[in-house]
């Protein structure tokens, strides 16, 4: 049915800046999340035990005194796991409860089923846990002199990287440092399991990935599959945070409504959340770059390392992006890449918007700005000069063509209309006559690979159903966290048809209605189930077309389907009355969809092959404030030029644009994770971990999507994945503040600036460019 | 217990008067909403009142020199005033005889509120789990101001975070909600506002609240008495701080004597000499409001202190009598030369405020002690005033180091100097050696450089979450030479004080 000719007639929904589905419910309150389920009145409170310790032999715990609070009704250990006590996806190596050792401060050791979550979290603490403490590596640094890591490590090697080190024009070395992210989605983990007949369990979970929870319930509990249903409607917020670890908590609960066999809602208030759940991996990278005397790359050697804290989770995959981006937009002919994956004592860290991507271009966007100082010469001119290009200019180091590159016609674009360059000129004036207050400017590029580089997840299913009044019931494997995916994908299957889009509803995420579904993740969401659905539509268009072609004796291109009506040959009825007309001819109104992404394959062992299907790209100038006496820091202007192919929907594309590079600043400049000496996190509340404020908007924000500029590749309506290259568009901010910073010092200085660059960090830095150092600072000023 | 009306917490929502009685005095508006009444619109995102998910309205009768929005609707002098407040942290008692709106408030029939319209038109919701409070923050915006504009939008909803929009939307939707149609259900009308006021005064109560574990004392005598005869009892304000005990601590609390009924410590009042003198029930809002108008040099402090919902409960001298090394009030105050009335059965005493703080969390306060007022003098025109904060965060964060100096000129020469801090010690202190190094030395660089070496005999601050000892130490020695550049040039010298490229 796919030589069908596609459906034209109606284009006017795809494209057009619809609002969220769910957009009248947020306002009033109506939308339902896991929390505000009525639940029946048996229902159990669950909260977590966790260690207070960041390595430990476990000698006993003893949990009499738990059971002895008045409301508590059962806890769970690892003996209560009937099958396999692990969550962890790709290694087997996470516990749902820490059985002989602990790992990190914040570890779950058991669960209490009270009959109030206030009731289950006192008595949590009452517990008695004899450790015997073993010393923890709780930094990058320690754990490579260690030894210690979750997985190999991964060697990227392209030609001759040491030959031509040695042989550079110039050579430089460097470090970048970044810090690790908490997620922060305002709905914490969540979990509700409701025991059914015959052992099975229907289970609504907060998860960007319903099927992992599914298995991972299934294995823990020796039950198979098919007697665990997993849905959720839609998150407060995931952003990778509920990737892996849902299952953890959806688990826990699972284990406590098997043994109690009651109703079990387990909600991680911010504090648990934050300490017990994974976060984005903090990097490092030790680099060594040789270059030209325009700045051109002629060599490139970096020890990656990544902080993935004490289990895998999903570390290899995160680690193999951050390799698979550290090209960035540039072309790099020798290079190598030695990747760490550390182990340490602190929580497993997990899959973040960007997914090692940002880390791996922080470490060449570094390198590049070193360079442009070293020589004297602007970052973008450099930047440019780095740029893919043509052959053999357009391969990356792990083998795959840049066939879709824009970098040129983005740049330009940017470059004139952000007025780049008189800027950049008025801020040298102002930083030669301002010696407290510096600005800085940066322009950065951002080339994001779409597809899970592993091959397998590519793929979606959808299920349609068109009832007989006419009204289209969706439902697709993907799961709806704020990013419009729902939305997106009902403009789809309403174009189908040519229907209005509120004949099409889109029904809760769930197991048993899309099997064996990926995680709604690696900005996937859109592309795959899009056409899954497509597909599904395809498949009943076809049906009807058919059916209409035997009642009125047409040929199918003489039936379309246009504004909420069905054209057949001269008539016209509605598409109710098609639908009808096909029911009672019993032809079936129900379909699946499937997609799988074309053309990408991967070597995972060889780190080469395709693994994306295209490319995204953005490019943003930040222009920033820096205070040289403090360390402060203003976003004051950015301005955003951003690649979505054709928008399917221009309104939600912004908004991921926007609040992508958001919380790209967040990451890099006021969000910092802190742990103390003995491995406990300590800002683990909004009171200690700051992300973006309404004020941290900068007032000065110009930001368009790149018009006309369809995805060459066939993918839904020709857009593009838009959920996380934004977020990288920040790093134009983090190097504007290094770029205030350098006007601190010396013609050619290097600011030593690490990320997060919070005022501490910046004033560093700054000092660090100094001579006279922190007690004389700044004596000679200020005799105005 | 029975609910009789004397001892039922009574308030009105959505026009009906809700009477609740057999809760723990702890109960929280969030938990109860939640949790009894199942009314789940407003969300716990963080329970300490730092991410505003939980923000909802309390209306209450103001009076017209209040300030704020609008003229009297009463012969009385009366208007209705709604603020934000964060309902995690709360204490269900203390909404009693006042008028609760929640996001479920708002909409009439399907008809969506103004506020809720520009959210929805401007995609101001992503995935909508901080929504209900940002609609509930510009609600507030929406009765208390007529033209909105993005510095007041930017203001109000310091409190809410959100973690997908990057809030471009949001700002748009707050300057855009004056453009649409007033609500029927939401006029903003007299008429309107007579009967809230009407409904608010039949819930005025002869006798105090009392229901077990908490006690709302109408008048000083009675306040006085209470703690005497129960000298373990807490004393709750605006609890912004005590709700975190129960939320985040899991504490059993003993009994509350509550503040906020006590006739005599809701004034704010200026005195014969000029002082100022903000009773113990101000909320922060109300206090910088005044403190502000006298000393514009705290602008920026009242602004970034805490959130709108945390100053619409939380109260001045709550923070004050709290004494946290790192609360923001204090190094303002004892830089102004403040002072506090204490007050302990019928014997009342002052005290300059420095003095109150002993060690860390220990106060010169005896048990069955509280603070009255706190009394802020006017710095005269010789003296130059300056309030510094630094943190991460520009909004609503606790300070790494906040540091005030009000420092006296005459002719040139510094002739008095009060330079206060937190975050340096265990207690906002002042920096006595740094003080000393400036008085009677001309106002110049060289002073204060000396001044902020001197800083080091001072203060040995901790290293923490918030910023190392070493910073702390640089940055406030930096932000002595920044008061001696900005008042010598006459000029900001802050990152928002920088150009911005056209």
């Amino acid at each position: 049915m796919n030589d069908l000719p596609a459906q034209r007639d109606v284009g006017a929904r795809i494209g057009e800046p619809v609002r969220h589905e769910s957009a009248h419910l947020h306002v009033s309150g109506r939308a339902m999340y896991l929390d505000d389920i009525e639940l029946p009145p048996s229902t159990l409170h669950a909260a977590f035990g966790i260690s207070r310790v960041a390595h430990a032999r476990i000698k006993c715990i003893d949990l009499s005194d738990v059971l002895a609070i008045p409301g508590v009704v059962a806890v769970a250990t690892a003996q209560d796991v009937p099958g396999e006590n692990n969550y962890g996806g790709i290694v087997h190596d996470d516990p749902i409860f820490a059985e002989g050792l602990v790992q990190y401060a914040g570890q779950p050791l058991f669960a209490v089923a009270a009959t109030s979550m206030t009731v289950a979290r006192k008595a949590a603490l009452k517990a008695k846990i004899e450790y015997e403490e073993l010393p923890a590596i709780l930094e990058i640094r320690s754990a490579i002199a260690a030894g210690s890591f979750v997985i190999p490590s991964q060697l990227l090697a392209r030609g001759r990287a040491r030959e031509s080190l040695a042989d550079a024009a110039h050579r430089l070395q460097g470090t970048m440092t970044v810090g690790g992210q908490d997620h922060f989605y305002l709905e914490g983990q969540i979990a509700i399991a409701l025991p059914g007949e015959d052992g099975t369990l229907h289970v609504h979970a907060s998860t960007q990935h319903p099927t992992e929870v599914q298995n991972v319930i299934a294995h823990a509990l020796a039950l198979p599959a098919h007697a665990i249903v997993v849905q959720c409607r839609r998150m407060g917020g995931g952003f990778g945070g509920k990737e892996s670890q849902p299952a953890l908590i959806a688990a826990a609960a699972c284990v406590l409504a098997r043994k109690t066999n009651r109703p079990i809602k387990l909600r991680l208030e911010r504090d648990a959340d934050m300490l017990i759940t994974g976060k984005r991996h903090g990097f490092i990278a030790d680099y060594d770059v040789g270059f030209d005397d325009t700045g051109r790359i002629t060599a490139f050697a970096v020890m990656l390392a990544s902080n993935c804290g004490y289990s895998a989770d999903l570390s290899g995959p995160v680690n193999d992006r951050a390799l698979c981006h550290i090209d960035n937009a540039y072309y790099i002919e020798n290079i190598e890449i030695l990747n760490h994956r550390c182990k340490t004592h602190t929580v497993s860290n997990t899959a973040f918007r960007g997914f090692g991507g940002p880390q791996g271009m922080l470490a060449i966007e570094q390198a590049i700005d070193d360079i442009a100082r070293t020589l004297q010469l602007d970052p973008l001119t450099v930047r440019r000069r780095n740029y893919y290009g043509a052959a053999p200019r357009d391969v990356t180091p792990y083998g795959q063509y840049v066939e879709d590159n824009i970098l040129e016609r983005l740049t330009d674009d940017l470059e004139k209309t952000s007025r780049y360059h008189a800027r950049r000129a008025e801020i040298v004036r102002w930083n030669a006559a301002n010696s407290v207050i510096k600005r800085g400017i940066a322009f950065t590029p951002v080339k994001f690979g779409i597809s899970f580089n592993a091959t397998v997840f590519n793929q979606a299913g959808a299920l349609v159903h068109i009832y007989t009044d006419g009204s289209v019931l969706l439902n697709h494997g993907g799961t709806e966290m704020g990013q419009g995916l729902y939305t997106k994908v009902a403009q789809v299957v309403a174009h189908e048809f040519g229907l209005p889009l509120s004949a099409v509803r889109t029904s809760a995420t769930d197991t048993s209605k899309v099997p064996n579904t990926s995680a709604t993740a690696a900005s996937s969401g859109a592309d795959l189930n899009g056409k899954a659905a497509q597909a599904a539509c395809q498949t009943l268009r076809a049906r009807l077309i058919e059916h209409a072609c035997k009642t009125h004796d047409v040929e199918p291109h003489d039936v379309h389907f246009v504004d909420g009506a069905v054209q057949i040959g001269r008539e016209r009825m509605t598409f109710a009355q098609l639908v009808q007309s096909a029911y009672q001819a019993r032809i079936p109104l129900s379909a699946t969809g499937f997609y799988a992404t074309p053309k990408i394959h991967w070597d995972r062992s060889r780190l080469n092959g395709r693994p994306f299907f295209y490319f995204a790209y953005g490019v943003a100038v930040s222009e920033v404030a820096v205070d040289t006496l403090t360390g402060e820091t203003q976003l004051t202007r950015v301005d955003i030029l951003h690649d979505v192919g054709e928008s399917l929907n221009p309104a939600i594309d912004r908004g991921q644009i926007e609040g992508g590079f958001l919380q790209g600043v967040g990451w890099l400049t006021n969000e910092e994770l802190w742990w103390n000496a003995k491995g406990e996190l300590k800002t683990h509340a909004p009171s200690t971990y700051k992300i973006p404020s309404v004020r941290d908007w900068p007032r000065h924000a110009n930001v368009r999507i790149l018009d006309e500029a369809p995805n060459p590749e066939d993918t839904i309506h020709r857009s593009k994945a838009v959920g996380e290259p934004p977020l990288m568009l920040a790093i134009s901010t983090l190097h504007a503040i290094r770029d205030a910073i350098a006007a601190c010092g010396a013609a050619g200085a290097i600011p030593d600036l690490a990320a997060p660059a919070t005022p501490e960090s910046v004033l560093r830095a700054i000092s660090s460019l100094l001579p006279s150092g922190e007690g004389a600072r700044r004596a000679d000023e200020g005799k105005a | 217990m029975s609910g009789t009306p004397a001892n039922a917490i009574r308030f009105l929502l959505d026009g009906d008067v809700v009477e609740v009685a057999d809760v723990a005095p702890t109960t929280t508006v969030l938990e109860w909403l939640r949790e009894h009444r199942h009314r789940t619109g407003t969300k716990e995102g963080c329970a300490e009142g730092d991410c505003g998910a939980c923000t909802v309205v309390l209306g209450e009768v103001a009076h017209e020199i209040d300030g704020g929005r609008g003229a009297a609707v009463t012969d009385g002098g009366e208007r209705m005033r709604y603020r934000a407040i964060n309902a995690c942290i709360r204490f269900l008692p203390t909404i009693d005889g006042k008028e609760l709106v929640t996001v479920e408030s708002l909409i009439d029939g399907d008809a969506l509120h103004p506020v809720q319209q520009a959210m929805v038109d401007c995609h101001a919701s992503q995935c909508g789990f901080c929504t209900p409070g940002f609609v509930m923050s510009l609600f507030a915006l929406y009765q208390q101001q007529d033209n909105t504009n993005r510095a007041h939008v930017v203001d109000a909803l310091a409190g809410n975070l959100c973690r997908c929009t990057g809030y471009r939307p949001i700002i748009d939707a707050g300057c855009a909600m004056a453009n649409y149609p007033a609500p029927q259900r939401w006029s903003r009308a007299q008429g309107q506002d007579v009967a809230h006021i009407d409904a608010l005064h039949a819930l005025r109560r002869e006798r105090a609240l009392e229901i077990p574990g908490f006690v709302a004392p109408r008048n000083l005598d009675e306040l006085a008495q209470t703690l005497r005869a129960q000298p373990d009892a807490l004393l709750l304000a605006g609890g912004t701080d005590v709700g975190l005990w129960v939320t985040k601590h899991l504490r059993e609390l003993p009994t509350l004597v509550y503040l906020g009924e006590v006739r005599e410590l809701q004034n704010v009042e200026t005195r014969a000499d000029g002082v100022l003198r903000i009773g113990a029930a101000v909320p922060l809002t109300d206090a910088w409001s005044a403190i502000v108008a006298r000393v514009p040099a705290l602008t920026e402090l009242a602004q970034r202190f805490a959130s709108p919902p945390v100053r619409n409960s939380g109260t001045l001298v709550g923070n004050i009598a709290n004494g946290s090394p790192i609360g923001d009030a204090m190094p303002a105050l004892i830089a102004l030369g403040a002072t506090v009335e204490l007050r302990r059965g019928d014997a009342t005493r002052g005290l300059p405020l420095e003095a109150l703080y002993l060690d860390y969390m220990k106060k010169d306060l005896a048990r069955d002690e509280f603070v009255v007022a706190v009394d802020v003098p006017t710095p005269s025109a010789a003296t130059h005033v300056a309030c510094y904060k630094l943190s991460k965060r520009i909004d609503q964060d606790i300070s790494a180091v906040c540091a005030a100096f009000a420092v006296e000129v005459e002719n040139e020469r510094i002739v008095a100097a009060r330079l206060a801090f937190g975050g340096m010690a265990a207690i906002p202190a002042r920096a006595q050696h740094a003080e000393a190094a400036l008085i009677g030395h001309a106002f110049d660089i060289a002073s204060f450089d000396l001044a902020a070496q001197s800083l080091g005999d001072d203060f040995k601050p901790l290293s923490d979450m918030r910023a190392s000892a070493a910073y702390r130490l640089q940055g406030a020695q930096n932000l002595l030479r920044r008061f001696h550049r900005e008042h010598a040039t006459r000029q900001a010298l802050r990152t928002y004080s920088a150009e911005v490229s056209p």
